[in-house]
This record gives C-alpha cells, sequence and structure tokens, in this order.
C-alpha cells in the first residue's frame, strides 16, 4: 500500500502507471483490431466470433472490468500529471518559443487522448450498448433502426457483420471513427516509443528502433481499423444488407427494425 | 555591426515586467554575446538607466551559470553551445534579436534575465555523499572501470547544471538535469553503495521543487548546451523502478556496526 501511494505521488510512479496501463490498451487494441477484420470473411466468421465472447462471461467480464481499471488509470494519471506539468511553468514566454524538435504528438497527447477517451464512450453506447439514440439512422435517414434485433438467419446468432454495415452507413458516424482512430495513432505514434522510455527500456543503440517501430505499428492500426468503414462507404456487406431488407420474410431483422420511422 | 535587442526588463519578482527595445552600440561581430551584453549595459550606465541584469560567471562555456532565452531557444542559435560562447557573428547586422529569462515555477525570477535556479542545488545536494577512501590518493586503475561506462559516465558528467533543459521543456521538467546527475555516479563503481538511495532522494526533491513530469518530446536534449542524451533518463527511469522496489532501507536495531 505504501508502495502504491509512493508511486502515484511520485512523477515518475505516474509515468510507469502510464506507460503499463497505457501498453495494456495497447494490447488490447491490438486485439481488437484482429478480431474486427474478421469483417473481411464471410459473415459467419464474425458473428460466430461475437457469439463466443457474448456466450463467455468468464472471459468477457474480467476483460471488461480489466480494460475499464486500465482506461481509468491511464485517463487520471494523464489528467493528474498535465496539470502538474502546466503548474510547473505558471508564467508563459513572452515571446515565441521554438518547440525544439517535439514533435505535434508529443504535445498534444491529453488532447489526443481526451478525444479518443470521448470516442470510446460513444463507441460502447453505439456498439456496445446498442443503444438506437446513438447510431445516427433516426437523424440521418429518418428510419428507426434496432441493432440489437439484427440476427444472423442460420444461427440466430446476433448479425454483428450486419451491424458494423448498417453503422457504418451513415457518413457522420463513418467519420468520427475514422478520425478517432487517427488521433489514436499519432497518440501511438509518440506513445509507444515512450512507453520504453518510461520503464527505462532505452539505449542509444534501441531508441531509433523503438521509435521507428512504434511510428510504423500506429499507422499499422490506423490502416487496420479505417480500413473497415472506409470498405462499408465503398459498399462491402451492401448486398448482404440488402438481402436482409428485400428478404421480405422478417427473419431476420426484427420487425420494427425496418419500418419507417413512426 | 549593430543590432537591436528586445529584452525582458523586470525590477523584481512582484513587479510587472514587459520587453524593452534597445538599439546596441556599435559592436565587433567577435564579441561574445555577453560581451554585447556588457556594452549595451555601460551605454544604459552612460545614460544613467539601469543595466540590464543577466547571470554569467566563467564565461567558458564549464561554469552553468550563464542562462538566456534567446529568439525563443534556450543558449542561443547553436547546438552543444551554451550563452557565453555565442558569438555576435551568428547574428546578422540589424537583427532584432529576443532575450527572455528562463522561465519556470522552480525557477523563480530574481530581477530582468536572473532567475534563482536554487533548486538544482538542493536536488543535488540531496544526492549525498558516495563511500570512498579519502586520504592518499588512490592508486591508478585500483578499481577496474569498464571504458564503456567510464565514457558514459564522463558524458553525465558534462552537465553543468544551467538549467536550459527546464526552461526549454514544455513542462518545465528538470529530468535531463536529475537524470545526468544520477547517472554520472551510478555508473562508476565508486557510485554503487548509495545508488538507489541516490536516485529515490533526487527525484523526490525534484517533484518537491516544482517541476513537470517528462513526456519524452526531447526538447532538453536539443537545447542541452552539452547535449546531454535522452537515455539518461530511461537510465534513471530504471534506477528509480528499483529504488521504489527496494523500498527504504531497514534502521538497524543496535548500532548496525
Ligand atoms: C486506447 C486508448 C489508449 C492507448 C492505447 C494509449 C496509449 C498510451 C501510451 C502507450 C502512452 C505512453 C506512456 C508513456 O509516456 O509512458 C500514452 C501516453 C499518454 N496518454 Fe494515452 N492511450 C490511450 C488513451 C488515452 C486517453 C483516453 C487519454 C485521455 C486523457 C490519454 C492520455 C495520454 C497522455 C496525456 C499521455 C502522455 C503522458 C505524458 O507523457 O505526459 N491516453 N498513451
Ligand atoms: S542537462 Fe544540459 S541543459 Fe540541463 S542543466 Fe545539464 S547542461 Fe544544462
Ligand atoms: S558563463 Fe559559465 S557556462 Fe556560460
Amino acid at each position: 500500500m505504501k508502495l502504491l501511494l509512493q508511486i502515484w505521488r511520485s512523477s515518475l510512479g505516474k509515468k510507469y502507471v502510464m506507460a503499463l496501463t497505457g501498453g495494456a490498451l495497447l494490447l488490447f487494441v491490438l486485439g481488437h483490431m484482429a478480431g474486427n477484420l474478421q469483417f473481411f470473411l464471410p459473415p459467419t466468421y464474425i458473428n460466430a466470433y461475437g457469439h463466443f465472447l457474448q456466450t463467455t462471461p468468464e472471459l468477457l467480464w474480467p476483460a471488461r472490468l480489466g480494460l475499464l481499471a486500465m482506461v481509468g488509470l491511464h485517463i487520471s494519471a494523464a489528467i493528474s500529471l498535465t496539470a502538474a506539468n502546466r503548474a510547473a511553468r505558471p508564467t508563459r514566454y513572452a515571446g515565441a518559443i521554438s518547440s525544439q524538435g517535439a514533435t505535434l504528438a508529443a504535445r498534444t497527447m491529453i488532447w489526443s487522448g481526451l478525444v479518443v477517451a470521448s470516442f470510446i464512450v460513444y463507441h460502447l453506447l453505439h456498439y456496445t450498448l446498442t443503444l438506437p439514440q446513438v447510431n445516427g439512422y433516426q437523424v440521418f435517414t429518418g428510419q428507426s433502426m434496432d441493432f440489437d434485433g439484427l440476427v444472423e438467419p442460420k444461427t440466430g446468432f446476433h448479425d454483428i457483420f450486419a451491424m458494423i454495415v448498417l453503422g457504418f452507413r451513415i457518413p457522420v458516424v463513418a467519420g468520427f471513427y475514422l478520425l478517432s482512430v487517427g488521433l489514436l495513432s499519432i497518440h501511438l505514434g509518440h506513445g509507444v516509443a515512450s512507453m520504453f522510455q518510461s520503464l527505462g527500456l532505452r539505449s542509444h543503440v534501441w531508441w531509433p528502433r523503438i521509435a521507428t517501430a512504434a511510428r510504423v505499428l500506429s499507422v499499422v492500426i490506423f490502416l487496420g481499423y479505417a480500413v473497415i468503414p472506409v470498405s462499408v462507404l465503398l459498399g462491402r456487406g451492401s448486398d448482404y444488407v440488402n438481402d436482409v431488407r428485400t428478404s421480405g420474410k422478417g427473419t431476420h431483422l426484427s420487425p420494427t427494425s425496418l419500418s419507417p420511422s413512426k | 555591426m549593430k543590432v537591436q535587442l528586445k529584452v525582458w526588463r523586470q525590477k523584481n519578482r512582484n513587479s510587472p515586467g514587459k520587453f524593452v527595445i534597445y538599439d546596441s552600440p556599435d559592436l565587433n561581430p567577435n564579441m561574445s554575446f555577453l560581451e554585447m551584453l556588457d556594452v549595451v549595459n555601460e551605454s544604459l550606465a552612460s545614460k544613467s538607466e539601469e543595466p540590464i541584469a543577466f547571470d554569467h560567471d566563467c564565461r567558458e562555456g564549464i561554469c552553468g551559470t550563464c542562462s538566456l532565452v534567446i529568439d525563443g531557444k534556450p543558449h542561443g542559435p547553436h547546438k552543444g553551445v551554451a550563452t557565453c560562447q555565442t558569438y555576435m557573428r551568428s547574428f546578422k547586422e540589424g537583427d532584432q534579436i529576443v532575450i527572455e529569462p528562463f522561465r519556470a515555477k522552480a525557477f523563480p525570477l530574481i530581477k530582468d534575465l536572473v532567475v534563482d535556479r536554487k533548486a538544482f542545488d538542493r536536488i543535488q545536494q540531496k544526492g549525498g555523499f558516495i563511500s570512498v577512501r579519502t586520504g592518499s590518493a588512490p592508486d591508478a586503475n585500483s578499481i577496474p572501470v569498464p571504458k564503456d561506462n567510464a565514457d558514459l559516465a564522463m558524458d553525465a558528467a558534462q552537465c553543468i547544471g544551467c538549467g536550459a533543459c527546464v526552461a526549454a521543456c514544455k513542462n518545465a521538467s528538470a529530468m535531463l538535469f536529475v537524470s545526468a546527475k544520477v547517472s554520472h555516479l551510478g555508473l562508476l563503481p565508486q557510485g554503487q553503495p548509495e545508488r538507489h538511495r541516490r536516485v529515490k532522494a533526487m527525484v523526490d526533491q525534484m517533484d518537491e521543487e516544482g517541476f513537470g513530469a517528462c513526456t519524452v518530446t526531447g526538447a532538453c536534449e536539443a537545447v542541452c548546451p552539452k547535449s546531454i542524451s535522452l537515455d539518461f533518463i530511461a537510465r534513471m527511469n530504471r534506477d528509480y523502478l528499483v529504488a521504489l522496489a527496494k523500498g527504504d532501507a531497514k534502521k538497524p536495531a543496535a548500532g548496525g556496526a
């Protein structure tokens, strides 16, 4: 307990917390990306994957709670460090001060982070809690849409594939997603390298490699996430959901999901 | 040559400061930046105006007393060069040169361009002693030191404690300074007995003084007149982690002898 307090009270200690929680979140971001990329397999794959997660609470809930703790710690350390950093220079320079090679990414970690945080909240409301109020359908198409009611006909599993397609068809939704993933990638372009530094895992031999690897990884993450909404906007899955719409039996979709708004 | 100075003037900590513009008298381009300020001050004094207060001592780049943010960069235009080793030939005829003091909560302003950097002294004092035999000089090489470590320790020991790293950092962080001071002993056999106690005490004092934390922007390294590397911050982070894990030393029950 004393050790934990010491860690939290010290600037270096908080940087360890930032680095470890950031690293854990990075692993999640990579795993989530791999899971999402099943979108490019036939719909049954991602639906079965989702079904597996939803029916395995002993895996799902520890992961959810763990992630919540990581995000909570990361954000509190970020805010507390940023506040201390600001307080360390109460009087700003009166003249222009050059950044001395400090990249924009490094100087704006708190802002890229806060946008990502707001995105995470939206993303959970959108695809995890599937609140019909936030998926943009009502506002942009005048139709109501219940993501929860999407059911894959063959298996009866929740039709995640259709949910993704219908979700990203709304350009504003896809746009906010792309913006957030872009900022996450900028956050990580600096953050991943910084994480090694904070934990002391750096030498003059390794630093250039770490810095390059961090940039490459952040671009890979951007592409791996961005490709999904972009492919939906370019038409992927539209046949699939149109079949759903025109199949007429209403077996896939709950009756309310495609009816015009009341 | 002549230049125009836009200098921060502030009577003391509690009165507001502002930029004042001065035209320099005729200068020799081979004057150092500080000699230029001397000449400007002479002309101010001859007009019974208050001379510009600025810090300086050795004027040969080894004491760390000179400071100044010159045109937005601590220690002026060059890389790895202190203000006192900057020469007027690095500027052009008619240039306007903006001069500001280092700004950080832990470096309170005293007057004009002079700030109080005693926070650094207090951090260094927290480092405490090292256990070496004093008295007659030891035989050369009686304690083997790997060449790589000796070189690295010398790199760290280059730090002159000027505070430019703090001045340049967006967080006013003193990590580069502290890491250099922690590392130059931490790398040598003579520094081992107190290694972890030292890093703990110095980092804690650094926090106490109100310096910010490190965001790994690299601005400190870019302005450091001794080009101290960010590698040392990683080394300090490692040592501090070990120090935290070890915890404080146990009080000996009886004398400890
Ligand atoms: C998926 C989400 C996120 C991931 C994977 C992530 C990852 C990282 C990593 C690896 C670092 C480097 C840690 C270090 O310097 O030791 C970092 C730093 C940082 N993160 Fe995040 N982060 C995420 C979300 C956020 C959020 C939501 C915020 C909101 C406030 C945030 C704010 C920051 C700040 C301010 C820093 C820099 C701290 C500093 O060096 O002073 N991050 N992040
Ligand atoms: S690390 Fe460099 S900039 Fe910082 S105090 Fe030492 S010499 Fe000056
Ligand atoms: S005056 Fe001593 S280093 Fe510049």
